[in-house]
């Protein structure tokens, strides 16, 4: 038997020893990725929760796709809103192929051939299988005023030189349904937003008075909010938005219907901040910021709001669907939004009539992106609201 | 008991007065009133206006009067059935709406039942199945069902009707029975006609009702009171009907509060889209041409209809639930 030698971890009586210095904190020490969580701010932990919510930014990034389309709608559109082509009055949609006569061409759609019926004057149109029109991409059509500032002819698609490109059909007067859609996107996305704006500000101001005072003033502001609670909202909205004035601009006009949504919608909101301020107003540092001398407003918006602003976010993006539902349900009964404007709801009015659902279904298109964005809506807040708390 | 239902009652007075009075402030807000429009209108069209019709209507509804004597008045007639003159119909507001009221109460009422037999066998299976396929499949179809409005969905009805039956399926009746006075034929011809928009108006309702029965049933089911009892062995069924069933069922009818206003919101808009002889239509037109009594008395029913449909709800809440009733107050 050799005697141990120096390097080997062992001792004499043959058991292992560590000769790595004894550190006694070692146990409470944190490792890399705690002390990562640990010093996380709030946001920061609501982002990771976030992110392990699939659905949810799964959704995120559907909305988002969406309001950058609107944002550069007309890039996007692959004509022009107002563009008319009256060769092609309810043309439907057109597919995209990829091979002709077994060929690959890449995309392209077949040309439309017009024919009028002439037992029943319907408007029929077929593909004509030699016409191949291919799609260009990042190309020259249609002029129109970006964003109103500057002239520009650019587009991520456009139809072949003399073709047509009807993804999803046309309407009435031969304008490109897809295009409107994109259009109607900007109306329809920023009603919702600018809407939840006001309802915000609202909810936060009178439910931050009845939270924090309490009292009488706490109770004639819950007995206001379940009577509006207690109110039917459509035909409540009907009736709001059938008092504007008809003379008014439709750019007023869709402020007016905003501000009609907002003013029913603020009511969820006002309680969850009152029953969050009842609660908060009795902790520690909210007395301690009073027996300083600091006046309800620095207390509410500096001490108190800060703590569930996040909960608040949450829930308010759970109440924007409602809103575009509202606007395209008083659009499509002729009570909202007017043309030139051109909403979803605005869209959908043209499909108000059976016999237009009966021979053009596909004016009926603007259903999908309502359920698309409402559904993304609804996941995605379900997930904010989850992360909201991100202490559980 | 006693106690709460007085209570309850004496609540909804000053309730029902301030809705009238929003009611009344709305259909005001346009500037003019119904017979200066009526009046322009006909002299545009160079026909003679009778002076003194317009005189009497113009007295007999008090509008020459400061506003806050026209509704006091509004407010009073409505005590006594008179709901006030619709300008357009050229009758009394009572007998234009007629079967209407009725018929809205019919498909509302339907509706809910409707809504309460498709949620509780499928809130109950998602509850007690959670995280299966099931589970995940229903509330899926459940989100659909929230995110689409319900015109649309009557709207797509239409369109499938079209197609694939080639019939429309607008109306609540054969037409052989509009106009008829109430009949046997004529209530089974109505009940015939009605699961569409039904199902239509329905959809979103049971959509929330779902997911709330099912989050409340999963509460409960995580108590320890339930752990207990499984593990002393009490058979799965019992287990679940025992007690916690019983819980969930006194939120399902709470849950009335919350989904009648949004039931009737839809009816009014399906109604349009599948031209309904329910308060949808009239009330949209009404709202068009300013015909004020005729709007107002709409949506005076439809808010006193919400607030009483809450109050039963809360009533029958009261009768199952000892806590509330002996506790006196609202709970919502």
């Amino acid at each position: 038997m050799t005697p141990p030698s120096d390097d080997m971890n062992t001792s004499g009586a043959g058991h292992f020893v560590s000769k790595a210095p004894f550190d006694p904190y070692s146990i409470e020490a944190l490792k890399p990725e705690q002390e990562r969580y640990y010093l996380a701010s709030q946001w920061q932990l609501m982002w990771w929760k976030l992110k392990r919510h699939r659905l949810a930014v799964f959704s995120g990034i559907v909305l988002l796709v969406f309001y950058i389309a609107a944002l550069f709608a007309e890039v996007v559109a692959p004509y022009n809103l107002q563009t008319r082509h009256t060769d092609f009055i309810y043309a439907p949609p057109q597919t995209v192929r990829w091979f002709h006569d077994g060929n690959f061409v890449g995309p392209f759609v077949y040309g439309l051939k017009y024919q009028l019926n002439m037992t029943n004057l319907k408007r029929e149109y077929t593909e004509d299988q030699q016409r191949v029109q291919r799609l260009r991409f990042f190309c020259r059509g249609d002029g129109h005023q970006f964003w109103g500032l500057f002239e520009s002819h650019f587009h991520l698609v456009c139809p072949d030189r003399d073709g047509t490109l009807y993804l999803l059909g046309t309407d009435r007067l031969g304008r490109d349904m897809l295009s409107r859609i994109i259009y109607g996107a900007r109306i329809s996305l920023t009603i919702g937003l600018l809407g939840i704006i006001i309802s915000f500000a609202l909810g936060i101001v009178i439910g931050g008075l009845a939270g924090y005072y309490g009292g009488w003033v706490d109770n004639v502001i819950q007995r206001l909010i379940e009577i509006i609670r207690s109110f039917p909202e459509l035909p409540l909205w009907m009736a709001l938005s059938a008092i504007l004035p008809v003379n008014w601009s439709p750019i007023l006009v869709f402020f007016g219907i905003t501000v009609i949504l907002a003013l029913l919608d603020w009511t969820g909101l006002a309680r969850a901040v009152r029953s969050k301020l009842l609660a908060l107003r009795e902790e520690d540092y909210c007395t301690a910021a009073q027996l300083m001398g600091a006046r309800p407003r620095r207390i509410i918006g500096r001490h108190l709001l800060p703590g569930f602003l996040s909960h608040l976010i949450a829930s308010a993006t759970l109440s924007i669907p409602s809103m575009i539902l509202g606007e395209t349900a008083l659009s499509f009964l002729g009570l909202g939004l007017r043309p030139p404007i051109t909403s979803w709801g605005v869209l959908l009015n043209e499909a108000q009539n059976i016999n237009v659902v009966a021979l053009y279904p596909w004016l009926m298109l603007p259903v999908i992106p309502v359920i698309v964005v409402i559904l993304a809506f609804n996941f995605f807040g379900d997930g904010l609201r989850d992360a909201a708390d991100p202490y559980k | 008991m006693l106690r709460y239902v007085l209570h309850r009652l004496l609540m909804m007075i000053p309730t029902l007065l301030i809705i009238s009075l929003i009611v009344f402030v709305i259909i005001q807000l346009p500037p003019g009133d119904y017979l200066e429009s009526y009046i322009a209108e006909l002299q545009s069209q160079g026909e003679s206006v009778d002076p003194e019709k317009i005189a009497f209507l113009r007295q007999h509804y008090g509008l020459d009067k400061p506003l806050h004597e026209q509704y006091f008045f509004w407010l009073t007639g409505m005590f006594q059935g008179d709901f006030g003159y619709s300008f357009e119909y050229d009758l009394p507001v009572t007998e234009v709406v007629g079967d209407r009221l009725v018929l809205t109460v019919l498909v509302s009422f339907i509706t809910i039942v409707f809504t309460w037999i498709v949620a509780f066998p499928i809130g109950i299976y998602s509850a007690t199945h959670q995280y299966s396929w099931g589970d995940y499949g229903l509330t899926f179809l459940g989100f659909i069902g929230l995110a689409t409005p319900n015109f649309l969905l009557a709207l797509v009805m239409l369109y499938l009707a079209n197609v694939y039956f080639g019939t429309s399926i607008g109306g609540l009746m054969d037409p052989e029975y509009i106009d008829q006075p109430w009949s046997w034929d004529k209530l089974m011809s109505v009940l015939e006609h009605l699961w569409i928009p039904v199902v239509v108006i329905g959809t979103s309702g049971t959509a929330g009702m779902i997911r709330r029965l099912r989050a409340n049933l999963l509460d409960e089911l995580q108590k320890q009171y339930v752990v207990t009892g499984r593990a002393k062995g009490l058979p799965r069924f019992k287990l679940l009907t025992k007690y916690p069933l019983r819980m969930a069922l006194n939120f399902f009818i709470s849950d009335i509060g919350s989904i009648l206003p949004s039931v009737i919101s839809g009816a009014e808009v399906v109604a349009v889209v599948l031209s309904l002889p329910t308060t949808g239509p009239m009330m949209l037109s009404a709202l068009q041409s300013q015909d004020m009594y005729l709007a107002g008395s709409f949506l005076m029913f439809l808010a006193s209809l919400t607030v009483v449909g809450v109050l039963l709800s809360d009533l029958a809440l009261a009768a199952l639930d000892p806590r509330i009733r002996l506790q006196g107050g609202v709970t919502r």
